[in-house]
């Protein structure tokens, strides 16, 4: 109950008597609860979201079991169906994405955080601001009219004559596969790398930089090694947020990368991501088990999302206690 | 307070009073083929008789069979119809059987993209069964140039195309190649979605069309109407009576009416390579779901009376919109299977 009001004398117990500021204080608590009740709800609906996958999913689960992991046969027709080419296509992709993205994205960050003048990392900030706006179908059709004839025609022959003893670029060009899903990926997530990691760059204290000049560093060792340590948690945030918007991604990915549930060394082979083929062929699945084995293909991917976000907080945790501040290799 | 309260009275009677009024709604659910023709029709009908509203989400031949035996949906709507297996848990669950209607009529036809080769590709079924099976890997096989004397193909690799995404054009062909590969049929089967042996996926009729455009040396299949409407070039078929027929609405009609004779009562009938000299031998009809009862008559006689428009008046709108119609015979075996929904 609220103590007495500092603003009105107490004239009795009459009903609505009670000032606006005493009511207030009361309103604390059930601010409290409605914000609670919020928070809570997205972790209701976490909770809710994995049980329904679970569910969902009960009919492949007791009928392959962990061999759902390690089959590669998706066959809809004798229903046999293994995840093992998804789960390959979407880290694959993935990871040819973060690996052309990350330092070209962390390269540009430091560009507009540290060494460009304000004007132009204002300027192109907006840019890439609007780049990570675009609807992904955009991406998408991006990729098909622009990408995938300019990876057959030009880059993926230039790879095959220079590297073509390497398992990885081995196989006819095609235009389509895990290397033109990946680059797709790569334009989609940079954006995010470099606003995220330019913010926390922007964010460090200036006496950090301030006192590597003093001590006489030049303006690239300032930079590389002593601001963009001291910024490493939150460039890896920005890493993973690249890497969790990789994972998901559906038309970008199922109009690029060939649809052909292959597990390859090369990376010219067509092949096919959990969230492309979930979105390819639900929607005319018929058949119980088919049905839910794509549900069960969208649990793994949740799984392989948790655990990878998981390895991120890990991570970050474990860089930020050593390094943030410290200023130690 | 009190007024918003009363306007807000007012505003919902007044909707109700319009809701109340308004006609009697039947909703439908299912394939996408058909969804432009069934559009139409329904925008028709309602225009016949303004009482009556049909709701139609394309939701994909699965999502109709699933909603109708579940009871969501007043009717259903798929390209492939239902197996044995999806009627006995409609009549388990419901207590009466599931009816076919068919509608219209599509068909698949081949599409390729060989650089220096401008002329129309005969294929036998060979050909076609051995292409997707990922045998006859390069174009100037024997089996495709045996049927095409006179033109230059290359020796290249041919680049397969098949759909992405499940659908009823993959159900056609298949079970076309099913029919006339023993191969196929055992080691890949019909479906919306199968485990193609080889080839690249593109999502829709525009992306398998698209992929065959952008890459040389490919070879796809795509729906007529899409073809007819995008004016693209195909190749002919080999029929079961040994001529090569070019699909276009006649053949398609004619495959149907050849067919016909052997109609079973139920109109679950596949009619690919289907006999007839001028019948195109990769076509199919698309269906209509109806429960065999209605527990609300006035539905009932809706939906009746909606397949009797459309099966004389409604296939006079078809062939604007390049859906094949139905055979006479056809007709007049569902007209009088009509009778069988109470």
């Amino acid at each position: 109950m609220s103590t007495a009001s500092t603003t009105l004398p107490s004239a009795g117990p009459v009903a609505g008597s009670r000032s606006f500021l005493s009511r207030l204080r009361e309103g604390d608590k059930i601010a409290r609860l409605i914000t609670f009740l919020f928070a809570a709800s997205v972790v209701l609906i976490t909770i809710l979201l994995v049980f329904e996958l679970w569910q969902g999913s009960v009919l492949p689960r007791h009928k392959f079991g962990f061999a759902f992991f390690r089959t590669s046969v998706w066959d809809p027709v004798f229903e046999q169906f293994g995840a093992l080419p998804f789960i390959y296509g979407t880290l694959v992709t993935s990871a040819v994405a973060l690996l052309i993205a990350v330092p070209l994205g962390i390269g540009a960050a430091i560009f507009l955080a540290e060494l460009a003048p304000a004007r132009v990392s204002d300027t192109l900030e907006f840019f890439i601001d609007l780049l990570a706006a675009v609807p992904s179908v955009i991406y998408g059709l991006l990729g098909v009219f622009i990408v995938v004839p300019l990876m057959r025609q030009y880059i993926q022959p230039a790879l095959k004559d220079a590297l073509g003893f390497l398992p990885l670029f081995k196989g006819p060009a095609y235009g389509l596969g895990f290397l033109t899903a990946g680059i797709v990926l790569a334009i989609m997530v940079i954006p995010y790398i470099i606003s995220v990691s330019r913010e926390v760059l922007l964010s460090v204290p200036r006496d950090q930089r301030e006192a590597a000049l003093a001590l006489g560093s030049t303006r690239w060792e300032s930079t590389w090694k002593v601001v963009v340590p001291f910024a490493r948690s939150g460039i890896m945030g920005s890493i993973f947020l690249a890497l969790a918007r990789a994972l998901g991604e559906t038309m970008a990915v199922s109009m690029v990368i060939g649809n052909a549930p292959t597990i390859s060394a090369s990376l010219f082979s067509p092949g096919d991501s959990i969230a492309s083929v979930i979105a390819n062929q639900f929607s005319e699945a018929t058949g119980e088990l088919y049905t839910q084995s794509l549900i069960e293909l969208g649990l793994v991917l949740f799984l392989l999302t948790f655990m990878l976000n998981g390895l991120a907080r890990i991570l970050i945790l474990a860089t930020s206690q050593r390094g943030s501040g410290m200023g130690n290799a | 307070m009190k007024r918003t309260a009363a306007i807000l009275l007012m505003t919902f009677s007044l909707a109700a009073f319009f809701i109340a009024r308004a006609a009697l709604s039947i909703t439908g659910a299912g394939a996408t083929f058909p969804y432009p023709m069934y559009s139409k029709w329904f925008d028709e009908y309602h225009k016949k008789d303004a009482n009556i509203e049909i709701n139609y989400q394309s939701i994909g031949s699965g999502g109709g069979i699933k909603q109708i035996t579940e009871g969501t949906v007043d009717f259903g709507a798929s390209d492939g119809p239902m197996n044995d297996e999806q009627l006995k848990a409609f009549q388990d669950k419901h207590g009466y059987a599931v009816l076919h209607f068919p509608t219209v009529l599509g068909a698949d036809v081949p599409t390729y993209n060989i650089p220096g080769v401008t002329t129309e590709l005969n294929f036998t079924p060979e050909a076609l069964a051995g292409i997707f099976l990922g045998k006859i890997t390069k174009w100037n096989d024997p089996a495709i140039t045996g049927a095409n004397k006179g033109v230059n193909l290359p020796a290249n690799d041919i680049i397969v195309v098949h759909r992405s995404d499940g659908s009823g054009t993959t159900y056609i062909w298949t079970d076309y190649l099913s029919k006339i590969s023993d191969e196929w049929k055992n080691k890949v089967g019909k479906g919306t979605s199968v485990n193609w042996p080889v080839g690249l996926g593109g999502k829709g009729n525009e992306g398998v069309s698209g992929l065959v455009k952008q890459t040389p040396n490919s070879f796809g299949y795509v729906e007529l109407i899409y073809v007819i409407q995008n004016k693209m070039p195909y190749g002919r078929v080999k029929n079961s009576s040994g001529a090569f027929i070019k699909a276009d609405l006649a053949s398609v009609t004619a495959a149907a009416a050849g067919a016909a004779k052997n109609m079973p009562d139920d109109f679950r009938v596949s009619i690919t390579d289907a006999p007839g000299k001028t019948a195109y031998p990769i076509s199919s009809f698309t269906w209509l779901l109806i429960p065999a009862k209605f527990s609300d008559t006035a539905k009932r006689d809706a939906v009746k009376g909606f397949v009797k428009w459309m099966l004389a008046d409604g296939q006079n709108y078809t062939e604007a919109l390049s859906y094949a119609k139905l055979p006479k015979e056809v007709v007049a075996k569902e007209e009088r299977a009509l009778n069988s929904i109470q």
